[in-house]
């Protein structure tokens, strides 16, 4: 089945009638500018097409709305969808960008023949606000060619000569790239009647098929991969050729709530409901063999409100007394008003973790607790961001030469950084203006003046020119050369002068201290 | 069979042993919870906190371990005197800093004691700004008690903090001292030098010290800089003892 429109069917689920009746574009950004990838019905009336520039449609119709498409959400609704269509048979396969394949080999007399499930399918996708063109046939090829160019609702039995039957299908129907497209357009072969050396009308010449073929085999000698290969699709349309599909299998993700038979007003009693959940989850992840990394408690209160509060776990667990105790700290805040009367709790990211030993509550006491549960710890109470590890970035400037991570995450690969540049033991957030005294302009100060205090320069080693960087930064940015100093009491600081004189680039230079030296 | 909680841990036991008079660098008995009281202008604080804990590392033998060493500062802490810079820490602790940026002293606190329970760190540093009302005596007493009875270390740096009541087993002040010159370039900042003052400690007598963050490790600035004189070119005049022939006869 062909959902011919999903992306333009899926935005206007989204947005008010009011918003289709304009002509509207779905666009996404290209190289060479906007470029348009579907547009609705009125936005096709004034011209718009697919693989237009914006440019180019706004010049047919300048009142042409604009909104950005998402692909990566299409994919996301083809396979909930690809999911959904196994309510006619039991395994069903994506075909990207908007088509689904299920396989219904002996499920259609259970809705009553394959007119009627045909007839149903499209109800079903009518209902859902989708178009959708739908065939039937005995090989994948072949009902992707009849739902993309047959007639509506099209049916090939298993007894049909299949080339007979679809002879008079363009070359597109079947699966093929643009440039092998373009050679067989330059070919002068419309048709897979043409392609494949049989007329269709009736009295056929085997010599005729066997020299097509010989000839198709000639000239695509080379190309192994199936969309490049009209020969490997005409065979697997036919059925010669086995085409293995992708089948979409549903994981549901692990879920365990409680209905309570009274609806919860106090802390305790939620905080036993959470524990037992804790358990029940950990159970259904032992059962699948897998760890939480990110949990999502849901409480449902008398009244409909709906309560959320997430976890995100460093690394996969499976340590229910770890569970509760993490959520008790997010449930200081829940305000249960009437009562709570139902409470969930699912695992919507789960990795795999193999079976182990449970870490025993005494263990935890005697040896202390594991990187990861620390880790938690720290995060559910500071915040995500709180807790981080510097990892060095491709940077030559100090304050970009060092990002933070997440603290288990694999640190990045890199290039070994060159020894022969000393750095200050710690960097401030953000350099600190100082006012200097210096005997020349592009000298080092002698003396300068920081949080109140002045300082005298005893001993420095410089300048260290890092320039500023261009890709990324205005053309006015200026330069640095900062100078590694101690003072004289043996305080050593890391400062840097903001430019040259004369530069062009602003007035004086400015002078900074950007970091402590141990 | 005796249950392993009925006896002192190992970390008591250890803590305990053969207390040396006077301290200096690379003793194996060391703290479990020291204070090092720092001005905030400086890094002369946390400088000297890595520092000690490399060398409790060497001395305790786990200079190789991979284990992750746990950063906490406090909000204020981190306005004064900045966060760690990758480039300028010690080669071996680069890959394994994990660094902690609390908005509150309590907060702080909560991620020491966290970190100190967590039996894969190596060792915890804390930097805690001014004497916050949280940092109590009751709340280093919880510190010292969980770092001794898990047996990871703790350095608390307290930037420009007065010294009051705490339960720490070693208590330092520390400033910059001026450095050691380099060999090639007298005009130039050598490596960290800290005048450091230990003015309680359960071990040892109190002193003072002017502490030198060598290659090699943290060790004690000779008494008096050695005059600067040219720099001999390397290779040229080694020494000769034990090759020359003469001075082993004489010998």
């Amino acid at each position: 089945m062909w959902l011919a429109r999903l992306s333009v069917d899926r935005w206007r689920r989204a947005s008010t009638p009011e918003a289709d009746s304009a002509p509207t574009a779905l666009i996404l950004e290209t190289a060479h500018g906007p470029r348009i990838t579907a547009a609705n019905d009125a936005g096709h009336v004034a011209g718009a097409r697919a693989g237009m520039l914006l440019a180019d449609a706004r010049a047919l119709c300048p009142g042409l709305v604009a909104v950005p498409a998402d692909p990566a959400g299409d994919l996301a609704a083809l396979e909930k969808l690809a999911l959904w269509a196994q309510r006619w048979a039991p395994w069903s396969a994506l075909d990207p960008p908007d088509g689904l394949i299920v396989d219904i080999t002996g499920a259609a007399h259970l809705l009553g023949g394959e007119e009627a499930l045909l007839a149903d399918v499209v109800r079903a996708f009518a209902a859902r606000g989708l178009t959708a063109r739908a065939a039937l046939a005995p090989t994948a090829g072949a009902a992707w060619a009849l739902a993309h160019y047959g007639p509506g609702g099209a049916i090939l039995a298993p007894g049909d000569d299949p080339l007979r039957l679809l002879a008079d299908l363009p070359v597109a129907a079947l699966r093929l790239d643009d440039d092998v497209l373009t050679v067989l357009r330059r070919l002068g072969i419309k048709r897979l009647g043409e392609l494949a050396g049989v007329s269709g009308a009736g009295e056929e010449d085997a010599g005729c098929e066997v020299a097509a073929r010989d000839a198709l085999r000639r000239r695509f000698r080379g190309r192994s991969s199936p969309a490049a290969n009209p020969l490997l699709r005409l065979d697997q349309l036919l059925g010669k050729v086995p085409e293995p599909l992708l089948p979409v299998i549903a994981r549901p993700m692990p879920l365990v709530q409680r209905r309570l038979a009274e609806p919860l007003r106090h802390r305790a009693p939620l905080d036993q409901v959470v524990e037992d959940l804790a358990a029940a989850m950990v159970r259904a992840l032992e059962a699948r063999g897998e760890g939480a990394r990110r949990l999502e408690l849901a409480l449902w209160r008398v009244d409909g409100e709906v309560l959320m509060r997430r976890v995100a776990l460093a690394a996969a667990t499976r340590e229910a007394a770890h569970i509760t105790r993490l959520f008790a700290r997010r449930l200081d805040d829940v305000e249960a008003g009437f009562g709570i009367e139902t409470v969930q709790l699912r695992a919507s990211w789960s990795e795999p973790l193999p079976l182990g030993q449970a870490d025993l509550d005494a263990a935890a006491e005697e040896h202390g607790t594991a990187l990861a549960a620390c880790i938690d710890r720290l995060t559910v109470r500071l915040g995500p961001r709180a807790v981080t590890r510097p990892v060095p970035h491709a940077s030559h400037l100090p304050e970009r030469a060092q990002a933070w991570q997440p603290p288990l995450e694999p640190p990045p690969s890199r290039q070994g950084t060159l020894a022969f540049h000393a750095r200050p033991l710690k960097l401030l957030d953000r350099p600190e203006p100082i006012a200097v005294l210096y005997a020349s302009p592009d000298g080092l100060p002698q003396r300068f003046r920081w949080r109140g205090t002045v300082r005298e320069v005893v001993r420095a080693e410089g300048p260290e020119r890092i320039a500023p960087e261009w890709w990324r930064e205005r053309s006015t940015a200026r330069l640095r050369d900062y100078y590694r100093i101690e003072d004289a009491c043996g305080a050593r600081y890391w400062i840097y002068r903001l430019g040259l004189a004369g530069d062009g680039r602003g007035g004086v230079p400015g002078w900074f201290l950007q970091g402590l030296c141990a | 069979m005796p249950s392993p909680s009925s006896g002192p841990s190992c970390a008591r036991v250890l803590a305990r042993a053969k207390p040396e008079p006077r301290w200096r660098p690379g003793l194996a008995v060391q703290p479990f919870h020291s204070e090092i009281f720092a001005p905030a202008g400086e890094a002369s604080g946390a400088g000297l906190a890595l520092a000690l804990a490399r060398d409790a590392l060497k001395a305790a033998g786990e200079s190789d371990d991979l284990r992750q060493v746990l950063w906490v500062q406090d909000r204020a802490a981190i306005r004064l005197g900045g966060r760690p810079c990758l480039g300028g820490l010690p080669p071996d602790l680069r890959h394994r800093l994990i660094h902690v940026a609390a908005a509150t002293p309590e907060d702080a606190l909560f991620a020491l004691e966290e970190g100190v329970r967590c039996r894969d760190l190596a060792c915890v540093i804390g930097e805690i700004a001014g004497n916050p009302r949280a940092l109590s005596f009751t709340a280093s007493r919880r510190l010292s008690l969980a770092a001794e009875r898990h047996g990871v270390r703790l350095w608390l740096v307290r930037l420009d903090a007065e010294p009051g009541l705490s339960s720490a087993r070693m208590r330092w002040r520390v400033r910059a001292a001026p450095s050691p010159p380099p060999r090639w370039n007298a005009a130039a900042p050598g490596r960290a030098a800290w005048h450091v003052e230990l003015f309680r400690a359960r071990a040892h007598a109190p002193g003072e010290w002017i502490l030198c963050d060598d290659k090699a490790g943290l060790v004690l600035a000779p008494a008096h800089a050695p005059a600067i004189t040219t720099p001999d070119p390397v290779g040229v005049a080694r020494p000769t003892v034990g090759r020359s022939l003469a001075a082993r006869i004489h010998a």
